[in-house]
């Protein structure tokens, strides 16, 4: 466990990381999660973070070394989509049993590995250890050290047990991985000076795919995404790409700038949701490449395209405007999607009533405020009843979520979007971001709402459930941590 | 008749078999006011809620002891209190289902232990119904864990003793259901069940907190079932009619604690259990069997004579959880299908009467594989089979839990003549569709060439399992529609 917990401090300790710097020394070593409260904690443990981080690499197997929990509950339920191999869908465990628990389920482990290499023949097989295991000192670094040398085969160990921490830790002990294990162990067959990693995008429904052929158009070769649609061999290369684009700001710092301070690749943090960040990404990955040497008419031809695909794209939002003028809409998710869309609602001429930015870091609020101008409009934390009632009192029309909380949009009767890992559409890019416009005004304009919320001929007036459940929830007190006069503001 | 095959694999490949707690966790989903809550890390209650989201396509009530590495090496019973006073606090539930894990029962937590010393230390929650099931992940399943919940509740809230004789005007009779009967499968028994003029209760009632209505308010707990003063009556009824095999220690348990009679149906799907049901009911309630449901039993046998044509020969692959192989799988095979892939998640008695030479212990990679060699040609199991299916080419029908990539999992009824009826058009409708889109004869189709492989719609079928029109076939899968 030593080697777990210094990796972890390792994480705590990331220089690249926003939060850590402005943290004490002490604050530090508890770590950046929050602590967990019993009885009042959601979301996913580190082991769905660093599955999450790593299982769209495609042609790799990916073996979940515990009891049928951590795998049968939750396998293929990602977005991801693939332009090979459909091995990284495939559900793999040890499914340990009760024996395994009392003699150590490292020779099961062995054998899997085996198994897996024999019937399926994976680029390599990435091992996450789960907290039984953890718990019994089944020891996966030596497994797959083990495994290596007998099947000549690479077999890494991912290191990261639920109960070590949240998801994010999870995605940041995944990305520690990929560094100590994959990273610079091949050399790819050639390089250019237009070879770019992105890092932190996972190519849900296929978003990634918004974005290539721009980059294709320009010469831009992706040389390693980490990790949507990517393959193995491209990430143990990807030490050969001349720049990086980080895509998630809070997964996988660690990669990108232990990937600068070893290989000295420059990255930038960016995103590919919104047209103005889409642009400013294109012609960040131009400066940074022709600041290594590509070409200096890398950035003419990066400006053409910009300048078509935006005129093209807000040509088509602009069919939009008339229809979604004025229209608030309410944004719960994390992290960049917090500021990265709301560009694109401002630019259907939408109204924001709220972000959410519980998962956010200080650059991300600092770009909400530039956008919506104050930070009324960031909320911290938000229980489903005062979602509710914000939604039910009209105060917003739309409300765009993951889809743990749609069901308050829904049984509110009133317009909701995923726009998380579920959602079926793509978003990125500046096709993308015509389809979400697209998409909310599909959902705005639905007749279905009028009828929905009409109330059954045996209610009276007062008497429909969402009146009831109006006067229920304005009985009880507000919760914290709300900035209730940015949002009466927005309201009024 | 079936034998069990267990394999010796160090690897599961397609899990078809999803873990304890979130069973047992999902019967406390069936009670009235609850909030389950999964003693374990974070993650293994948010897999759990996160796939009974995708499944019922509602908000699920699902809590956390939220244990960290250094809390599972402390113990847990500080984050067990801490979790129940959280929840009593905040979700102000009327009872709280405690589900052990894989992390706290590898630490060995005593668990029973910890719950007499909080509620010593917490006066507060005298009388407040804490139930505490212990359902270890690298043991058994998901069915599993649903009927020890289940067993687990008779015995904590259910009071031993003969209860007053108290008989109402409605007789009250109560319903054991095992997990793979839906909210729409609940919602069907409870109609057949008052139409013969019983008061029903269901434990438990998914039918009453996840079919989809809308709630009058939010609250984050269960927004219905049944009650916790129901199940303390439930030694009022009649009889008890328990659905599946899973749910016999629970029936055993009610009818030693109160005396109250149980008959076990094994499944519900089909003419002949539901034909059981109706004269059990019959007899009971002193009453004639409804008009309605001499008709919906003439549907049903309609229905079976129509779909026998697109049934009948059928070479199937199943992968579901004991009880509801047997169900359906005894339902097909009396339509003529033969069970040639049958895969399962654990021993059950339910499957020594199932009418297939083998059934394995295993996941989906298995079934697919044995799909393949056994040449079967309708694939049913739950949605993680929809990468097999792709694989295989072969017509796939979606059932059991969890069915993610469709909508209406929880009213896909299958018990009852109704439920059968709707059940056999559906499958047989799959059938259709399947052979006009891919089986349309050509000019080639009964061409032999000389290298060919017998194929396996070239045998005969097994007479024990075939249904009329199904002697001899050849070269490409064609059949008379």
């Amino acid at each position: 466990m030593t080697g777990l917990s210094q990796t972890i401090q390792t994480v705590f300790n990331e220089p690249g990381c926003a939060k850590n710097q402005g943290k004490s020394d002490s604050e530090r070593r508890k770590g950046c999660t929050k602590q967990l409260q019993p009885g009042g904690a959601a979301g996913g443990c580190a082991f769905d973070g660093a599955k999450i981080a790593l299982q769209p690499l495609t042609d790799v197997a990916h073996l979940v070394h515990g009891p049928i929990a951590c795998e049968g509950n939750s396998w293929d339920n990602r977005g991801s989509r693939s332009s090979g191999r459909d091995l990284w869908r495939t559900g793999f465990t040890t499914d340990m049993t009760e024996t395994d628990v009392v003699f150590g389920g490292e020779k099961r482990l062995f054998r899997a590995i085996r198994d897996i290499i024999d019937a399926h023949d994976p680029a390599a097989v990435f091992v996450y250890q789960t907290c039984v295991p953890a718990m019994i000192g089944d020891d996966i670094g030596a497994v797959c050290k083990a495994a290596r040398a007998k099947f000549g085969r690479p077999v890494i160990p991912v290191n990261a047990p639920g109960f070590v921490g949240s998801k994010n830790l999870g995605n940041k002990l995944a990305g520690e991985a990929l560094l100590d294990h994959v990273i610079g162990t091949e050399e790819p067959d050639h390089t250019t000076p237009y070879d770019i990693n992105i890092i932190g995008e996972y190519n849900l429904s296929g978003e990634l795919w918004q974005i290539k052929p721009l980059l294709d158009e320009l010469g831009i070769r992706i040389l390693a995404s980490i990790s949507g649609d990517g393959r193995y061999h491209d990430v143990a290369c990807s030490h050969r790409a001349k720049a990086a684009m980080m895509v998630c700001s809070k997964a996988m710092i660690n990669v990108a700038r232990k990937m600068e301070e070893r290989y000295a690749i420059p990255f930038f943090e960016g995103s590919f949701y919104g047209i103005g960040d889409s642009s400013d990404s294109l012609r960040e990955i131009a400066r940074l490449l022709i600041a290594r040497g590509a070409p200096a008419g890398l950035m003419e031809r990066t400006e053409a395209v910009i300048a078509r695909e935006e005129t093209r794209a807000r040509a088509d939002i602009a069919r939009y405007r008339s229809r979604l003028q004025g229209k608030r809409a309410l944004l719960i998710t994390g992290g960049v999607k917090s500021w990265s869309v709301v560009a694109a609602l401002q630019e259907a001429g939408m109204d924001l009533v709220g972000t959410s930015v519980k998962k956010s870091t200080d650059g991300d609020k600092a770009r909400i405020k530039d956008l919506l101008g104050g930070d009324a409009h960031m909320i911290d934390d938000m229980t489903p009843r005062e979602m509710y009632r914000m939604l039910k009192e009209a105060r917003a029309d739309i409300m765009l979520s993951g889809g743990r909380s749609q069901f308050v949009a829904l049984k509110a009767a009133m317009p909701w979007l995923d726009i998380n890992q579920e959602r079926h559409h793509a978003y990125m890019g500046y096709r993308g971001m015509v389809t979400l416009v697209h998409e909310i005004d599909r959902t705005l304009r639905n007749p279905v709402w009028e009828q929905v919320r009409r109330p059954a001929p045996w209610s009276g007036p007062g008497e429909s459930w969402q009146d009831r459940a109006l006067s229920v929830s304005g009985a009880s007190p507000p919760g914290p941590g709300i900035p209730r006069p940015g949002l009466v503001q927005a309201a009024e | 008749m079936a034998t069990l095959v267990q394999r010796d694999k160090a690897c599961a490949v397609n899990p078809l078999k999803m873990s304890q707690p979130i069973g047992a966790a999902l019967a406390f989903m069936g009670l009235r006011g609850a909030m389950p809550l999964l003693h374990g890390a974070q993650g293994c209650t948010s897999f759990g809620l996160v796939l009974f989201v995708r499944h019922f396509k509602e908000a699920i009530p699902l809590q956390t002891t939220a244990m960290s590495e250094v809390a599972t090496v402390l113990g847990g019973p500080s984050n067990l209190e801490q979790a129940i006073l959280t929840i009593r606090n905040r979700a102000k539930p009327e009872i709280i289902g405690i589900c052990s894990t894989g992390v706290t029962e590898t630490s060995g937590e005593d668990v029973e232990g910890s719950l007499r010393a909080i509620r010593q230390a917490h006066p507060e929650l005298v009388g407040f119904p804490l139930v505490f099931v212990a359902t270890p992940d690298f043991k058994d399943s998901l069915q599993t864990g649903w009927g020890k919940a289940v067993h687990r509740m008779v015995e904590a809230l259910v009071p031993q003793g003969p209860a007053p004789v108290a008989m109402s005007a409605e007789p009250r009779i109560n319903v054991l259901p095992g997990c793979h009967l839906t909210p729409g499968d609940i919602e069907e028994l409870r109609t057949i069940l008052e139409d013969f003029g019983f008061q029903p209760l269901f434990l438990p009632d998914l039918g009453g907190s996840l079919d989809g209505h809308i709630p009058d308010d939010f609250t984050p707990t269960t927004i219905g079932g049944i009650g916790v003063e129901d199940i303390a009556r439930m030694g009022n009824a009649v009889l008890t009619l328990a659905v599946g095999e899973q749910m016999r220690p629970a029936a055993q348990a009610l009818e030693s604690r109160t005396g109250v009679p149980f008959d076990l149906f094994p499944g519900m799907c089909g003419l002949e259990p539901n034909d059981r049901l109706m004269t059990v009911l019959s007899r009971v309630s002193g009453r004639p069997v409804p008009l309605k449901y001499r008709r919906q039993r003439g549907q049903l046998v309609d229905a079976m004579l129509d779909a026998h044509f697109h049934i009948g020969g059928r070479r199937l692959a199943i992968g579901a959880e004991p009880d509801l192989l047997y169900d359906v799988g005894t339902m097909l095979q009396g339509m003529g299908v033969s069970i040639e892939a049958a895969v399962t998640t654990g021993p059950s008695p339910a499957l020594d009467a199932l009418p297939a030479s083998e059934v394995v212990v295993g996941d989906l990679w298995d079934l697919e594989q044995m799909a393949a060699e056994r040449g079967c040609d309708l694939l049913i199991t739950h949605s993680h089979g929809r990468q097999a299916a792709s694989r295989l080419g072969i017509p796939f029908f979606r059932l059991g839990l969890p069915m993610f990539d469709r909508l209406g999992a929880g009213h896909l009824v299958t018990v009852g003549y109704r439920g059968t009826r709707d059940l056999i058009f559906a499958i047989a409708n799959l059938l259709i569709a399947d052979h006009e889109e891919n089986h349309q004869p050509t000019p080639d189709s009964w061409r032999r060439r000389d290298d060919e492989e017998p194929r396996h719609e070239d045998r005969f079928c097994d007479p024990g399992s075939a249904a009329g029109g199904c002697a001899f076939r050849m070269g490409e899968e064609h059949r008379h529609l």
